[in-house]
């Protein structure tokens, strides 16, 4: 792969007057960002037939700074208003820019039924473990033990595994990378992006000032040295007993396949509607 | 085109299903829904024609879900519904508020039935008038619709439609289960003869870069639609005349807030209607609208056989509100009388009106049933006769 370099990713896909961005120093948001430019530009796709949609909370800004339609919603809706671009434009391709809390938590509902539809959505989920806009709040992903303002002396929540419960859900594709996987996240966004119906690709995202500070990481090298700690590739973790997996988190690609999609479904639904109706043989 | 139900003739159907059968021939492609009575029987229909005439009728997995659904197919280009009753309704308010904020063209059917909470599923009221016009957060406007008949359901489905479009503005078609399940003849026209309205698109790539702003002096900006190549950012944030975030300056927040407000406000004259009946000599009026409407005017006609000289004001819009028409009433007449099914919501309005030129008086009734017009005879006589 020959990467362009970042001010032509730049030049070419951000909105200039909207520049800078409202993320933090050491925030991996723009990485990701980054990586779903990449990923477009690589596949050759117009400006004018991508949407982005988002939700409420660091990452929900996204498609604010993109060059592309785009529609900024409500907390944790964002998924239910893709279906309603998707569904009434089928040509038009979706891209949901989401944050843990905006996917696990307020949106978990909408997240499983648009998984269980399949609808033909991609979505780009910043995982860093905490509510970051609002100020370090823990969230449905937040592993047992770290703190955050609402959990002063550490979480005592069972955490979602978000990549797992899309698998049950029924996703087409779904990886999950840190934002140091650089190379793997590009070709995991690729992939998602092609893919008819859901895929997600879930990024371990570091928060310096809104997790890490209370977490004895103020810094994402700190941040970056503890995602090597903890994540385990997913053919190594094969292997692995359950207790050697405890309090790690599983990293790679956890399922490719090609279920129809809510469209393709659709499609169908309405040649029998008019079968049944004896409008058409 | 071909319509799975008949048109250029009447038929005999429920208001539910005359307000499916008007919302396709409004042009409506895209139902998004969540089953609640009594309000399922929009959506059952809504399933057994959308695929037929190429639309899509989807069942979300809750309210939040339907109405979000239905705002993003408005952006995609398609005329979108959704359907629910009161408690669906309360559901819907934060993204209620995001249409009116995103000036997106939506139709909002709200079947009522009693509450609060769960309430009477089944019986009829009134009790969402104030949640309609009200119900979400923040200074706002929106357009609400109050049909009588399913004639009139059928009827304002169609005009519900055509205000969304023509003022960029979610419009709450604001009925009741007896409405909904009532039978009644409904003339349908044949679709070349219903005049519809579609959303002003831009006209160019420069008029597509405000997409949130007074570019034509009328207040409301040209929508353009998704995957046309205008590139548009929608935020439910205060933003400026070309969408971008500014959540902190006044100004921007008061314009964009003030011009939203006032693209109804200013066009009050071409959204209200109403109806009179017997009014232009009266000394009592009666004002009501939805169901409670029909007994009003039985009850005038009984009153005015009895020597009190009644008239009636029928709303078909609650909102936008015409409070200087209830004054001119009010100092026309010595008391005005305010039937409806609850402890009293469109009275607050009317008292306002009427800002003490005459003496308002509500007529509630709750526990599902409609006034009959003996009752609503009665309330009136016992203040006019002192009885």
């Amino acid at each position: 792969m020959r990467f362009k370099l970042s001010y032509e990713i730049r030049d070419k896909y951000l909105r200039k007057d909207m520049l800078p961005t409202i993320f933090c120093p050491g925030c991996g948001i723009g990485s990701v960002l980054q990586y779903t430019l990449r990923a477009i530009d690589e596949l050759g796709w117009s400006k004018d037939e991508v949407v982005w949609v988002s939700g409420i909370g660091c990452s929900s800004r996204v498609p604010g700074f993109v060059d592309f339609d785009g529609l900024h919603t409500t907390h944790g809706r964002a998924l239910a208003f893709a279906t309603g671009i998707k569904m009434a434009n089928p040509d038009l391709k979706v891209i949901a820019f989401m944050g843990d809390g905006d996917t696990a938590a307020i949106g978990g509902n909408h997240f499983i039924h648009a998984i269980r539809r399949n609808l033909d959505v991609t979505v780009i989920l910043i995982n860093n473990f905490t509510y970051g806009m609002t100020g370090g709040q823990v969230a449905p992903t937040t592993l047992k033990g770290l703190r955050g303002t609402t959990a002063p002396y550490g979480s005592f929540e069972n955490p979602f595994d978000i990549a797992e419960l899309a698998v049950a859900a029924g996703a087409n594709y779904v990886a999950r990378w840190t934002v140091f996987n650089y190379v793997q996240g590009i070709n995991s966004i690729k992939k998602a992006l092609q893919k008819k119906g859901f895929s997600l690709v879930e990024f371990l995202s570091p928060c310096p000032i809104s997790f890490g500070r209370r977490n004895r990481m103020k810094t994402a090298p700190e941040l970056i040295k503890w995602y090597n700690k903890i994540t385990v590739p997913i053919s190594k973790a094969k292997n692995m007993s359950p207790e050697e997996l405890k309090d790690k988190i599983v990293i790679g690609e956890f399922v490719d396949r090609d279920r129809p999609s809510l469209n393709e479904e659709y499609e169908e639904y309405k040649k029998r509607a008019k079968k049944m109706m004896g409008w058409e043989e | 085109m071909r319509y799975p139900f008949p048109v250029g003739k009447s038929d005999f159907i429920q208001g539910d299903e005359a307000i499916a059968r008007a919302a396709i021939l409004a042009g409506c492609r895209f139902y998004a829904g969540y089953p609640i009575t009594p309000a399922s029987e929009i959506f059952e229909a809504m399933a057994l024609y959308m695929p037929l005439v190429d639309g899509v009728s989807i069942q979300m997995e809750d309210e939040l879900a339907s109405i979000a659904a239905i705002i993003g197919a408005s952006w995609a280009g398609a005329k979108a519904m959704t359907a629910t009753s009161g408690p669906g309704f309360s559901l819907m308010m934060e993204n209620l508020g995001y249409a009116i904020m995103t000036e997106t063209p939506i139709v909002v059917v709200d079947v009522q039935r009693s509450g609060p909470s769960t309430g009477q599923p089944t019986l009829a009221a009134q009790g969402d008038v104030m949640q309609a016009i009200w119900g979400t957060h923040g200074d706002h406007s929106l357009i609400v619709l109050t049909p009588a008949t399913v004639q009139e359901a059928f009827d304002m489905t169609i005009r519900a439609f055509n205000l969304a479009e023509k003022y960029r503005t979610p419009v709450i078609l604001l009925t009741d289960a007896e409405v909904g399940h009532m039978r009644e003849k409904v003339d349908i026209p044949n679709p070349e003869d219903i005049e519809l309205v579609y959303r002003k698109l831009p006209a160019n790539e420069e008029e597509a870069k405000y997409p949130f702003g007074d570019i034509h002096g009328d207040l409301i900006p040209p929508m353009p639609i998704f995957g046309k190549g205008y590139r548009t950012y929608v935020t439910g944030l205060t933003h400026d005349e070309k969408g971008r975030p500014k959540t902190v300056d006044a100004e921007i927040h008061r314009k964009l807030i003030e011009r939203i407000v006032n693209k109804i406000e200013k066009n009050k004259k071409d959204i209200i209607d109403y109806e009179t009946f017997e009014l232009d000599d009266a000394e009592v009026a009666i004002i009501s609208y939805g169901i409670v409407a029909r007994s009003a005017v039985r009850a005038v006609k009984i009153l005015r056989s009895e020597g009190i000289k009644a008239g009636l004001l029928k709303l078909n819009v609650v909102w936008p509100f015409d409070f200087d028409m209830i004054e001119r009433i009010a100092e026309q007449v010595h008391a005005i009388y305010v039937p409806e099914m609850n402890l009293g919501q469109l009275y607050h309005l009317v008292k306002e009106g009427a800002n003490g030129k005459a003496r308002v008086d509500l007529i509630p009734k709750i526990g599902g049933e409609v006034h009959t017009p003996q009752e609503i005879v009665r309330e009136v006589k016992k203040c006019e006769c002192g009885v």
